[in-house]
């Protein structure tokens, strides 16, 4: 019973806050909501047993993601005046679309309940490893199976902490004129200044 | 008979030398090339002449090339020599050879000498496939050959617009011709199963009382295809209807008249009418039409050139109106007369032309007789040529003695011809001739009159007066006849001293060497021509040897004719001769008077009928109001319209419509991937 | 009951409104980014629910992987968007027309 109410309260949640991520008019605030939706996505893993991944969920989304979301928000100083035009224009079609898609994905549930699939499967690891925790059980098949596939992330997040970098790194010099102090304190009287002898109408080359 | 094909292709080989040569030969050796050549046919033609006139020559067949053997179609390229060839052999060469040694004079300062000498020479290639010709697709081949090169020529100033407008006027009105040409040899053929022309000759008499469906009625065979041929003659030799283009072909240089459009192109369609004489023996309507359009075109021209001003237009309508006397000696049966008149035309036709060139040349081009006046003592040499050429034309001679200059024997020989006819038509064109050597005889004297005699009235003549100012009028600095007047050239600028004769100082001068020994050689041939070659030409039937049809009947009948016939000629001869004396000697204002008090007619001759007028509305306007519509409404608006432009509208309009896809918005492009994808499961879900 | 087609219905809700949340907003680009995050959300939820009712721990493994990648294109995505920024000065979606034909 308990089980459902909490399904319920927390899958409102995650709905409304989603709807309220894409028509909030303040940008910070959609971050905001999007952290609630995170948070209610998280609750819904725990009622099905992979508590793991839901606080994987919030450790990584709400704490890394969405905190950088809001970093990048602040950062941008955004103006909100021009922020508001063309919800409306769109909102028909969009919908329609949504609705579509929504039936199909409903369609498509149903056919699949009628026709059932089989519970338990022929490669089912989980069968095996049921009594233990989750997390135990999830590191038992990571790192034994999916081995190639966990590095393979890893160098994924290398890869995007690399491009991250490199795409935002601002050469600061330049912009800061010529000077290279160490080379003017390393002037010398003799070497300042040098004599030439040009010809009459050519110039000289420095 | 290898001289024939030397005599046919030296020309063409020297054309084609010197007209591809070009500037790489230079002028000398080109101009020698050409005039070299066709001296060369000259001298190898007079022979050949000779011979069929001491009868030892024989008529045969040279052939030259294979050209067509379609089914029953065939029909080859070769020369045939016979007595009517061998005529015209002599004048063409002759006349064209004189022609290119004058254009050595005439054209002296011309940069485009050598593109000049290969048209002549082309000319007379062409004109010699036609008279040469066995079979009647070569003739066309030469009467097209012949109507390219007066193009050519006439147009050889082409920066001049006029002649450019001259020369397709001229091409224009011979193709109208040429179509009743094609027409004709096509029904020919139809008629005869051959081109051939000793075989249609063979086969005409066979011929005469049948009839071919033609529009939809029934008409006599050989009526029809006499009279579409003869419309080919109409537009070559310029006839009444299709004449128009024979006055404004003067645009080009003289040599050019003198050649083309006196002695050879011209009377292509005379030698046809003969060629062709035993098929027109047989086609009596189409005689009747020969006759009444060759006396009517007599009398129209001559009546125009009575009112001309400028001196080559006057020889201009002078040959129209001999060869009109030509073609109604031909349409009385007298076709040996009308050859003869042809012989004897050509040159002193060609005389007159080459004078005239002469008197242009020493007046430095002016072409106004009005500012001519007092040139006898100044240049005499071409005023006795010219005196030989006008003697020639009126023909001046005595009855009963039976000697006189060339047209005395030609044109007299004519007049008796259709008289002694004896049909409608022939009275008509007897009465017709008559006038009109009334007409030539006044109009002749008043050229020659007009230019030597009386007193000078150059002073008011633009030409001199710019020759006065830039002070040309030496020998050596003569100016050239050219395409525009050269600019003022300040350092020679000699201030016109006054003169109260009416000369404005200026000292024309005689023509060079080149120039005059061809006059000379012409005016040998006009004056003794008719004399010594009357006999053969208008007596003898073995001379001809059944290369025209020879009327012995009419001949005879020639010699029956009334005095007052015989006299008629000379009579009128000296009457026009008076009638130009008292106008132009003795009291020159009666011209005035006279043409004042007979206002109309004096104006509808002086605007040759008001035929380019009526030409111009009824055929010119027309085919550019036509021209017209089809373009800017046809060409431009349906075509155009939908094809290249509507193509190119269709696809600019497709590229906007489709750049509005092309929004750049990343959010739009997500929405289309996702409608994709919508799309995409919904067909496979179904 | 609580049956997996709850899940997947929730899941399925969660991804419309990611995929509207793309292109229903003029507003600016965060917008977007966040949405994608709703995406991965919904997909995580739904390999989540499998995994439990199959009894498959494969489902959270993959789970796991797909939060990997987020959290990497994320980052990416933010620092493409400050990089956008700096040269164009707005992070206003009608702005991003360079791509315009």
């Amino acid at each position: 019973m308990i089980q459902v109410i909490a399904f319920y309260l927390f899958a409102a949640l995650v709905v409304l806050s989603a709807v309220c991520v894409i028509t909030a008019r303040n940008p910070v605030h959609s971050v905001l909501w999007l952290i609630m939706a995170f948070f209610n996505g998280a609750g819904l893993m725990v009622l099905v047993g992979a508590e793991f991944i839901a606080m994987l969920l919030v450790i990584v989304y709400v704490g890394a993601v969405a905190v950088l979301f809001l970093f990048v928000v602040m950062m941008l100083d955004i103006d909100f005046a021009e922020l508001r035009a063309g919800f409306v224009k769109n909102f028909p079609l969009g919908l329609l679309i949504a609705l579509v898609l929504l039936a199909e994905l409903t369609l498509g549930i149903g056919a699949w309940t009628v026709g059932g699939i089989d519970l338990g499967t022929a490669n089912g690891h989980a069968a095996a490893t049921l009594g233990t925790t989750n997390i135990a059980s999830i590191g038992a098949v990571l790192y034994r199976d999916y081995l190639f596939l966990f590095e393979a992330a890893g160098v994924i997040l290398l890869v995007a902490m690399v491009g991250a970098i490199v795409l935002t790194h601002r050469d600061r010099r330049a912009p800061r004129g010529q000077q290279n102090i160490p080379k003017q304190n390393a002037r010398r009287p003799d070497e300042a200044t040098v004599m030439r002898q040009p010809t009459i109408g050519e110039g000289i080359e420095l | 008979m290898n001289t024939i094909l030397i005599i046919v292709f030296a020309p063409l080989v020297a054309a084609i030398v010197g007209g591809l040569g070009n500037r790489a030969l230079g002028n000398v050796i080109v101009k020698s090339i050409t005039t070299g050549g066709l001296f060369l046919s000259a001298a190898l033609s007079w022979p050949i002449f000779l011979g069929f006139l001491g009868g030892s020559m024989e008529p045969s067949v040279v052939p030259v090339l294979q050209w067509v053997q379609s089914g029953t179609l065939s029909f080859n390229w070769a020369l045939r020599v016979d007595t009517l060839t061998a005529v015209m052999l002599v004048v063409i060469t002759t006349v064209s050879a004189l022609v290119h040694l004058y254009s050595w004079g005439y054209m002296e300062e011309d940069p485009d000498q050598p593109r000049f000498f290969a048209y002549l020479s082309l000319f007379t290639f062409a004109m010699l496939m036609l008279v040469t010709a066995n079979n009647l697709v070569q003739m066309f081949f030469g009467w097209e050959g012949v109507g390219l090169a007066s193009y050519l020529l006439i147009g050889f100033w082409f920066r001049k617009p006029s002649a450019n407008a001259a020369a397709i006027k001229a091409f224009v009105v011979n193709r109208v011709g040429d179509l009743g040409f094609m027409l004709g040899i096509f029904g020919t053929y139809l008629v005869f199963q051959t081109t051939s022309i000793p075989e249609i000759l063979a086969a005409a008499p066979g011929m005469s009382g049948a009839s071919i469906g033609f529009l939809g009625a029934r008409v006599h065979t050989m009526d029809l295809l006499c009279i579409l041929l003869f419309i080919g003659a109409m537009g070559k030799s310029a006839q009444l209807g299709l004449h128009t283009w024979l006055p404004d072909a003067m645009e080009g240089p003289t040599p050019v008249s003198a050649l083309i459009h006196a002695a050879t192109m011209v009377t292509a369609g005379v030698f046809m009418v003969c060629r062709l004489s035993p098929m027109f023996e047989t086609a009596p309507v189409a005689l009747t039409m020969v006759t009444v359009v060759g006396a009517a075109t007599c009398i129209f021209a001559a009546t125009v050139g009575t009112t001309q001003w400028d001196i080559k237009r006057v020889i201009a309508y002078s040959t129209c109106s001999q060869l009109g006397y030509m073609f109604f000696a031909a349409g009385v049966g007298a076709y040996n007369a009308a050859m003869f008149h042809l012989f004897t035309h050509a040159f002193f036709k060609a005389l007159l032309f080459l004078g005239a060139g002469s008197v242009i040349h020493a007046m430095h081009h002016e072409q106004d007789m009005r500012y001519y006046g007092g040139l006898r003592k100044r240049i005499p040499l071409t005023f006795w040529a010219m005196m030989a050429g006008t003697l020639a034309i009126t023909g001046v001679g005595i009855w009963f003695l039976h000697a006189g200059f060339a047209g005395f024997h030609s044109k007299d020989a004519i007049i008796e011809a259709a008289y002694a006819r004896g049909t409608e038509a022939g009275r008509f064109g007897f009465w017709m001739g008559v006038f009109a050597a009334l007409l030539t005889s006044f109009y002749s004297w008043r050229l020659v009159f007009l230019t030597f005699f009386g007193r000078p009235r150059w002073a008011e003549s633009e030409h001199i007066q710019h020759a006065v100012h830039h002070g040309h009028d030496h020998p050596e600095e003569a100016n050239p006849p050219s395409q525009e007047d050269s600019g003022e050239d300040a350092a020679h600028h000699v201030p016109a001293p006054e003169h109260g004769d009416g000369t404005a100082g200026y000292h024309p001068h005689e023509s060079p060497l080149s120039m005059l020994i061809p006059l000379g050689v012409l005016s040998l041939g006009a004056v003794f021509a008719g004399f010594v070659f009357n006999p053969q030409f208008l007596e003898s039937a073995e001379f001809w040897k059944g290369s025209l049809y020879f009327n012995e009947g009419l001949m005879h009948a020639m010699h029956g004719v009334p005095l007052w016939v015989k006299l008629a000629a000379t009579i009128v001869m000296l009457l026009g001769f008076a009638a130009a004396w008292l106008g132009y000697i003795r009291d020159t204002s009666l011209p005035e008077r006279g043409a004042t008090q007979l206002g109309p007619v004096y104006r509808f001759f002086l605007n040759k009928w008001y035929f380019d007028e009526l030409y111009n509305a009824i055929f010119v306007r027309p085919a550019f109001w036509l021209g017209r519509q089809f373009w800017q409404k046809g060409d431009v608006g349906l075509i155009d319209r939908f094809g290249p432009n509507g193509a190119a509208w269709v696809v600019a309009q497709g590229a906007g419509a489709a750049k509005r896809f092309q929004s750049g918005y990343v959010t739009s492009y997500a929405l289309i991937m996702l409608l994709g994808l919508v799309a995409a499961i919904t067909w496979v879900l179904f | 009951m609580i049956g997996v087609e709850h899940y997947i219905f929730v899941s399925a809700i969660l991804f419309v409104l990611g995929v509207l949340g793309i292109f229903l907003n003029r507003k600016n680009i965060i917008v977007i980014l966040m949405a994608i995050e709703l995406i991965l959300l919904a997909v995580n939820l739904n390999l989540v629910a499998f995994s439990a009712f199959l009894h498959d721990l494969t489902g959270q493994i993959f789970a796991m992987f797909v939060l990997t990648v987020a959290a990497g294109e994320a980052a990416v995505g933010l620092a493409i968007l400050v990089i956008y920024f700096r040269g164009r000065g707005t992070i206003a979606v009608d702005s991003v027309d360079r791509l315009k034909g």
